[in-house]
């Protein structure tokens, strides 16, 4: 039994204009320990499929098909029972993520006894200690946000998400924010605490470096759906879906000369209300066929691509 | 913090020079106080003497300076009209205006913050939207009409509250208060909601946008992220974040509702300072107004004073800036 497994995840935000489709189909395991990456253009459904997990899909958006469970159990109809103890998230920008009238051992103390209900004098033990993990001196506790570093803060946020112990922690661009000598850190930490407890990861980013780095597999999100799905080496060195390839090839490499121009996936996504029919891929897909345009492709667990299954 | 202080400190009493200045002024421009006091039968050698008495023939820096000085000490003259010392008027008056602007500070304070968070949290309910609604009248009606209405509705109609005046009125030690009778609360609560209904429906406005600005910020999303209770994260995360634009809104609101009570007072013939201010400007009786303008200035300027010390207990960012200010 995995850890944690997104089944045929379907999340609809009703508007005026009729039913938006922003999730659809999504699935996929996670094992203990490991960190499996989710990676896509902007508005492909990244953050999206984080929120579903953690319950947090801003109304009017909601899950209206699919289910996911952690350890068997589902979690998706009470998540406010799962969040913060079971499953915990880390946001972009450290900067905005802590609350700046607070202490952050304050802030750390406040989770610890909310979900393991500690007194004070263990809370703040086990605040200096969640402190210490991240490599935050303990006397730091004292200090207000905007006393720290982005990187600091980052690592402190990441205390925070660790606190209580979660099985699975979410992590929503958890570097995008950050120089990239701290990127490099943050992702090592991230790695070794996980490693350590045997907490699993999703690692949202759009960044392939990051992906190359740090996770064992890779799911490819394009527009709300799942497009491939693979160990991490296998994803990056032989892609079979075209959109995979597409990003593979337009990431900057330091091997590439100055004067090679970079590779662009023609076009732009396209909104939610204005999906083509067929797969949703085959207007900037250069190896479109026929059927392409009419039938969509099923997800084999693989990926979902006529092109590459032919 | 310490070097803050004194900083804020010297800058208030500049404003304050300012303020007297102005008061000062008052004397010289508002016509002649010597023709006023000695009336039309009076030789201009009588003139001459009166104004060497009253000093009126010194240079005009040493005049202001003696102004300053006797302000300072509580020494404002003597009405023209009644021929009583100021001072005593104001100490007469003034804990009617302060316990009025105390109640309705209170009852716009409490209203306002509640009802702001409430609106914010339940943005889309009918409660809300309804309350929403109903605060444009506060907001646009002016005051004496909300008066008046009142008087008409729970005075005249319903005969449950007294329509004017301040009754109940006990003694304690030189300070006069209505606050320890019922017939004294009574004829408080009129004028109270009277003065503090703008005030309440501003403040509620102010918060509600504040808090859904709050409600937004990543913090909130982070700590909702950390299983912390919606409750837990509207009334502790949320609220504190919102008040700190709040409170430079609502001092300045305090403020006014103690130094422009004068509508309200009026309407209710509550015997408050700016009751007696608005009979001054009648018989243009110039040391009550010149020391109902210090006193107003120096209500202002310590609200002022009040709110920026608030704000660095509040805000940890600011003591931060205040300190590296001062290295």
């Amino acid at each position: 039994m995995s850890l944690l497994s997104v089944q045929g995840l379907r999340v609809e935000f009703p508007t005026r204009r009729g039913v938006l489709t922003a999730l659809d189909g999504v699935s996929f395991d996670l094992d203990r320990g490991e960190i499996l990456g989710l990676v896509g253009e902007s508005g492909a459904g990244k953050s999206m499929t984080g929120a579903a997990i953690m319950g947090l899909i801003e109304p009017p958006g909601h899950m209206a098909g699919g289910q996911i469970t952690l350890e068997g159990q589902r979690i998706d109809q009470h998540p406010e029972r799962y969040r913060g103890s079971h499953i915990g998230m880390v946001f972009q920008d450290p900067l905005t993520s802590l609350n700046p009238l607070q202490r952050i051992g304050d802030q750390l103390m406040e989770t610890l006894k909310i979900h393991h209900g500690l007194d004070d004098a263990t809370a703040k033990r086990r605040a200096m200690q969640a402190l210490d993990e991240v490599g935050i001196e303990g006397k730091r506790r004292d200090h207000y946000p905007h006393e720290f570093s982005g990187g600091m803060r980052q690592r402190v946020v990441i205390a925070l998400a660790l606190a209580s112990d979660p099985k699975v922690l979410v992590a929503d661009e958890p570097t995008t924010a950050l120089d990239v000598s701290i990127q490099a850190q943050i992702l090592a930490l991230l790695k070794q605490l996980c490693r350590d407890r045997g907490t699993g990861i999703v690692l949202i980013t759009h960044d392939m470096g990051v992906i190359a780095q740090t996770t064992d597999r890779v799911a490819v999100m394009y527009l709300g759906r799942l497009v491939e799905l693979g160990a991490t080496d296998q994803v990056i060195h032989q892609a079979t879906h075209p959109y995979t390839q597409g990003l593979m090839a337009s990431t900057p490499t330091l091997a590439g000369s100055v004067d090679q121009d970079l590779f662009q996936i023609p076009g732009a996504m396209p909104r939610l209300d204005a999906v083509p029919a067929g797969c949703a891929f085959h207007p900037r897909c250069d190896r479109a066929m026929p059927q392409c345009k009419t039938h969509a492709p099923e997800f084999d667990g693989r990926r979902a691509c006529f092109w590459s299954e032919s | 913090m310490i070097y803050t202080l004194f900083q804020r400190v010297i800058q208030a009493c500049f404003v304050l020079l300012l303020v007297a200045l102005v008061a000062f002024s008052m004397f010289r421009f508002v016509g002649d106080p010597v023709q006023g006091m000695l009336g039309q039968e009076a030789t201009s050698a009588d003139r001459e003497a009166l104004r060497e008495r009253l000093g009126l023939t010194d240079p005009i820096v040493l005049q202001y300076a003696r102004f300053v000085l006797n302000a300072v000490q509580g020494e404002f003259g003597v009405s023209y009209r009644t021929g009583e010392s100021v001072a005593d008027m104001i100490s007469q008056r003034l804990p009617a205006t302060l316990e009025l602007a105390l109640i309705s500070g209170t009852f716009a304070l409490l209203l306002g913050i509640g009802l702001g968070v409430f609106t914010a949290i339940r943005r889309e309910g009918f409660v809300a939207q309804s309350i929403m609604a109903t605060s444009l009248v506060g907001v646009s009606l002016p005051t004496f009409l909300i008066g008046v209405l009142l008087i008409w509705v729970f005075a005249v109609e319903l005969s449950w509250l007294p329509s004017f005046g301040r009754s109940g009125v006990v003694d304690l030690g030189g300070w006069s208060t209505s606050l320890l009778t019922v017939d004294g609360w009574r004829s408080l609560i009129l004028p109270a909601i009277t003065l503090g209904l703008y005030q309440m429906t501003l403040i509620m406005r102010l918060v509600r946008a504040e808090m859904l600005e709050v409600l937004r910020q990543d913090y909130i999303k982070f700590a909702r992220a950390r299983g912390i209770s919606t409750r837990r994260i509207h009334f502790k995360h949320a609220l504190k974040n919102t008040l700190i634009p709040v409170i430079t809104v609502a001092g300045l609101q305090i403020g006014s509702i103690i130094a422009f009570s004068i509508i309200t007072e009026t309407v209710f013939q509550w015997p408050g300072v700016g009751l007696m201010f608005i009979n001054a400007v009648y018989f243009v009786d110039i040391p009550v107004m010149s020391a109902y303008l210090l006193l107003v200035g120096v209500v202002f300027v310590s609200i002022n004073l009040a709110v920026d010390l608030l704000y660095l207990v509040i805000d940890p960012r600011l003591k931060a800036n205040a300190s590296e200010g001062h290295s």
